[in-house]
């Protein structure tokens, strides 16, 4: 178009910004329209719609065998729900999962990054090994960890009885089934965490250490002094990433113990797997379902709480 | 001992322990191949020594479950989501990015509010809505809810906004519409965008097992883990076929991995940094 060309030529202290940014409402209307619908239709129709169907039914005492809402329940739903002793037991199952998993999954994958920080040579290795298994699927973790925690046959049990340990069952019994879980998930997902400490500690600048190191500064001075504190955002970011994922827990007990023995490793996931597609009670796992959502904001809340008060006091 | 000598003794236990934690890390996943190849009578044995080597359990997997239909499926789903991801996320995010539109904060909260909502609270909802959308046992009802990433437009918004806005303002006063620039200026830009947003849809769906499991009922249209969860029951105590079904549901992940390990790592190591 040469009479833009000419235009601008004329004018060359008209500038090129207020091409791409004319003033709000005349602006690109139809074109911003087009470019957003495709994504907005799908997250309206498959996210926040279904996120406000599942608060309606969530009132309902909506049945999976019946067609419509069926009968108002109120808040009906809501109190069962906080009486009902499965409700709490998942729930508490849940919270205890994530209790035994959170720790170790901060501890030792930032140790095993401050390590692998000071290993010059080789660290593809290192992250092959503490990263490939958490690319792998769920299932493919549980049928592996089923195999090795075998009882009389597994690889642990036969380990352990070398050293002379004698090895509990497992994911048989009600006490170890859990811990069992936590071992598998740890195993598991540690990478996810290695992998952001790694970052976080090569963000930290060098001259710190050696400036320190010229001081006289042990490597543990140093770690204690310098490291830890340097790495303060990046604990808070693997921590609640930690909770919320540990939380969300399903597919490992689904696989390897269908949140058994005796009920004693059921997650709050699978309660309303099994009240809404085995008990076909579709409201009332609903209303589970928003409970739990609130449990998973008020992580979230705390985490932007900690963020506030850690980037104010910087 | 002077410091030196310190260091580098505290730098040699560091590297010990490090190989040590490694090599046991690395100790399920060679237990699991060393139990597929062997026969399945040998596996009541505790023993890393494999007396009769064979690729049995491999063909007999390969034979008697449907796993090369998993593999097409999840192939299929995952890559419809991971498209889909990157398509309707880049366009949402460059009009979110560059264009200027009434509602547009608003918007953009509306759509950041979705990190927010984990998929596993809308599972009975959704699934009474592909019920009734008459979708239940195909592609589409695993496909559909995993493209909307909210995630994915914070993703690409953030590449976009730290792009240089002269490119596009000369192919602008050469009469291109957004869409051109869009497509042959913005895109061929954001590729480091684009790798995170596919690898990760694409890994994140391959792995889902909740939803397929929901709403996949069909052995001929499983995914690879849904697939799994059933074979589970059926090979018993046929360990070696286990873990030969375990080796090979795990084989198109690893081959990602080693392929785009850097856009992996470098992703996660991103989206710390910004945290």
């Amino acid at each position: 178009m040469p009479h833009v060309t000419a235009e601008t030529a004329v004018r060359p202290g008209r500038s090129a910004r207020a091409d791409l940014a004319p003033e709000p409402g005349r602006g690109f209307g139809l074109p911003a329209a087009g470019f957003l619908a495709p994504f907005l239709l799908l997250y309206l129709l498959f996210i926040i719609g279904p996120a406000i169907y599942g608060l309606i039914m969530s009132f309902f005492d909506t049945s999976a065998v019946k067609p419509g809402l069926s009968s108002f329940a109120g808040f009906g739903n809501y109190t069962e729900a906080l009486q009902s002793g499965d409700f709490w037991s998942s729930l508490w199952h849940t919270m205890w999962f994530t209790i035994l998993t959170t720790p170790p999954l901060i501890l030792i994958a930032f140790v095993l990054a401050l390590l692998a920080d000071r290993v010059k040579k080789g660290r593809w290795f290192f992250r092959l090994a503490f990263f490939a298994p958490y690319i792998l699927p769920s299932a493919v973790v549980a049928l592996i960890w089923i195999w090795l925690y075998t009882p009389g046959l597994g690889l642990i049990e036969a380990g352990l009885g070398q050293i002379g340990i004698t090895a509990p069952n497992w994911l048989g019994d009600p006490g170890w089934a859990m811990p069992s879980l936590a071992l598998t998930t740890v195993w598991w997902t540690l990478g996810f965490n290695f992998v952001l400490y790694l970052a976080g500690l090569q963000e930290i600048p060098r001259d710190l250490y050696e400036a320190s190191a010229m001081d006289g500064a042990s490597p543990w001075q140093q770690i204690r002094s310098i490291t830890i504190p340097m790495l303060a955002r990046t604990t808070t970011l693997v921590a609640v990433l930690q909770v919320i994922a540990s939380l969300k827990v399903f597919d490992q007990m689904y696989m390897m113990t269908a949140g058994g023995p005796n009920f004693a490793t059921r997650s709050i996931l699978q309660y309303v797997y099994d009240e809404g597609f085995t008990n076909f009670r579709i409201g009332y796992a609903s209303a589970v379902s928003m409970l739990f959502f609130l449990v998973v904001l008020a992580v979230s809340a705390v985490w932007f709480a900690l963020v506030r008060r850690q980037e104010r006091g910087l | 001992m002077s410091i030196e000598t310190r260091v580098k003794l505290f730098n040699r236990i560091c590297a010990g322990v490090l190989i040590a934690f490694a090599l046991l890390w690395l100790v399920p996943l060679l237990w699991a191949l060393d139990t597929a190849l062997k026969p399945n009578a040998e596996t009541t044995r505790t023993s890393w020594l494999i007396e009769d080597p064979t690729l049995g359990a491999f063909g007999r997997t390969l034979r008697e479950t449907d796993i090369l239909n998993w593999f097409g499926s999840s192939l299929f789903i995952s890559t419809l989501s991971a498209a889909g991801a990157v398509l309707t996320g880049s366009l949402a995010a460059y009009a979110l990015s560059r264009m200027r539109f009434r509602y547009r904060n608003a918007i953009f909260w509306f759509v950041l509010a979705g990190i927010m909502i984990p998929g596993q609270v809308l599972i009975v909802p959704q699934f009474r809505e592909m019920d009734s959308l008459g979708l239940l046992n195909t592609f589409w009802a695993v496909s559909l809810p995993q493209i909307p990433t909210a995630i994915a437009v914070f993703i690409f918004k953030q590449f976009f906004d730290g792009l240089p806005k002269e490119l596009e303002e000369v192919a602008r006063m050469d009469g291109a519409g957004f869409l051109r620039i869009y497509r042959r200026i913005i895109m061929p830009l954001a590729r480091p965008a684009v790798a995170a947003v596919a690898i990760f849809t694409f890994v994140s769906s391959w792995n889902d097992l909740l939803w397929p499991l929901l709403v996949l009922s069909n052995p001929d249209i499983m995914t690879v883990p849904v697939g799994l969860a059933t074979v589970q029951g059926s090979f018993g105590i046929r360990y070696a076929d286990t873990m030969a079904s375990a080796i090979l549901g795990a084989i198109p992940l690893v081959a990602v991995f080693l392929l785009f390990q850097r856009n992996i790592v470098e992703g996660i190591a991103g989206s710390g940094l910004k945290g």
